[in-house]
């Protein structure tokens, strides 16, 4: 018996990461958008189990992995954000400590990254996520992308950034370059360094 | 004699390597095409707003994109920088495809909107009746996992109509476009939000069957 998935509550109010990310946006995109990921795995892995053939289940394969990843990926961005100081938050502010070091060593500066981040993240051609991931193998900091709701397989997701339209448009319209820029004020980076320190092994960094 | 005539011969030729002929021949410069109606005359179904920015941001970025990706394509003669293009050009040479099509295959609310004629006949014909056409095709263009585009298309092969869809920009290749349907959320998320589906339904008032029926008619069958 599969488990049956449900919504994670947001850690804030939907008005929390305002003015940088609106009320509106967030209560659509989380009781409706994420919603739907949420109701449409639970479909497809009650269909899977019940599925007789490997044709049957290869073809569910695309539902699962598209709201799926929907519901992973939205899981993981709710809780890379946060309200920044003036709503009580620590949105926006990275302490010093191992992410912030090995973000210096692996971009140059936070400057930098933020930069390479959100260049990279506007190109994306379609709907898309751009992640600050950690690559295992290389022990890097490395800024990685996915399509649609394809989760990041290839490094340890620290930050996700959604740049489906559904995240920003009714506040930023097509300005993408300014939503990219606002978000920086409520990227929850002690969120990122618990998974980066998970990801990394703990101990020496 | 030698010498002077090999002197006058190389002159020559190096006055027609200063003229520096291209490799390829430049880029046509692409052009935003202006859009057939006003800005609010897709209203109530496809908002001003929406219109505005889907034509003079979108539209526009794509041509912007698709120019710039020519004239670097243009420029090079190094096969993997040209195959480091590729997808610029599809990405944007696809943007400005299908949204000139999209543009005309839109009109407002009126005559336009109603099938006759020979595609009626084959929409009947491939698809049992007008209403099933439309919800087929509104069910698979909703469908579409991220960004892309809903066709009806006419597949040459099989001398059929048939609901097909493209991702991101990438333009209908594998049939003759005969009707586009943006399903990228610029296209209707500021006026619909998440209710594809009121989108979808809404945007029949305004498809442009007259279009539609040119190009069907035009199609060599």
């Amino acid at each position: 018996m599969s488990q049956t998935h449900t919504l994670p509550p947001l850690p804030y109010a939907y008005n929390a990461l305002e003015p940088y990310i609106s009320e509106e946006i967030m209560t659509l995109h989380h009781t409706k958008h994420h919603q739907a990921y949420v109701n449409g795995l639970n479909l497809a892995e009650s269909a899977y189990i019940t599925a007789s053939s490997p044709k049957e289940r290869i073809a569910l394969q695309a539902a699962l992995k598209f709201n799926g990843g929907g519901h992973i990926n939205h899981s993981l961005f709710w809780r890379n954000l946060a309200p920044s100081p003036k709503k009580g938050g620590n949105g926006g502010v990275l302490k010093e400590g191992p992410l912030k070091a090995a973000i210096e060593r692996d971009f140059g500066s936070v400057a930098n990254f933020q930069t390479e981040m959100n260049t990279t993240t506007a190109a994306i051609q379609g709907s898309g996520w751009g992640w600050l991931g950690y690559n295992t193998k290389t022990k890097k900091l490395e800024v990685v992308t996915t399509a649609n709701q394809d989760p990041l397989l290839t490094h340890a997701p620290l930050i996700g950034i959604d740049i489906w339209e559904h995240a920003f448009y009714l506040q930023y319209k097509n300005v993408k370059p300014d939503y990219l820029k606002a978000i920086w004020n409520v990227i929850n980076f002690d969120e990122a360094e618990k998974r980066f320190v998970e990801a990394a092994g703990g101990s020496k960094l | 004699m030698f010498t002077v005539t090999r002197s006058i011969a190389a002159r020559g030729f190096s006055r027609i390597a200063e003229r520096r002929i291209p490799l390829v021949m430049a880029a046509s410069v692409h052009t935003l095409p202006s859009l057939p109606y006003a800005y609010d005359a897709l209203e109530p179904y496809i908002s001003q707003e929406i219109m505005t920015l889907h034509h003079t941001k979108h539209h526009q970025a794509y041509v912007n994109g698709l120019n710039a990706a020519e004239e670097k394509y243009a420029k090079t003669s190094d096969v993997r920088e040209r195959i480091a293009l590729q997808s610029a050009l599809k990405f944007n040479g696809g943007g400005h495809v299908n949204h000139s099509l999209f543009w005309k295959n839109l009109a407002p609310e009126g005559p336009t909107n109603q099938p006759k004629g020979a595609l009626k006949e084959a929409l009947e014909k491939d698809f049992g009746s007008i209403e099933s056409f439309k919800k087929t095709m509104n069910g698979i263009t909703a469908a579409v996992q991220g960004s892309g585009w809903g066709w009806l298309g006419y597949n040459t092969a099989l001398k059929k109509l048939e609901i097909v869809t493209t991702p991101n920009q990438d333009p209908l290749i594998s049939h003759i476009p005969i009707i586009g349907i943006d399903i990228w959320e610029h296209a209707f998320y500021l006026q619909y939000k998440n209710v594809k589906p009121d989108y979808l339904n809404a945007i029949w008032k305004v498809i442009n069957f007259e279009e539609a029926e040119k190009r069907f008619q035009a199609i060599d069958k």
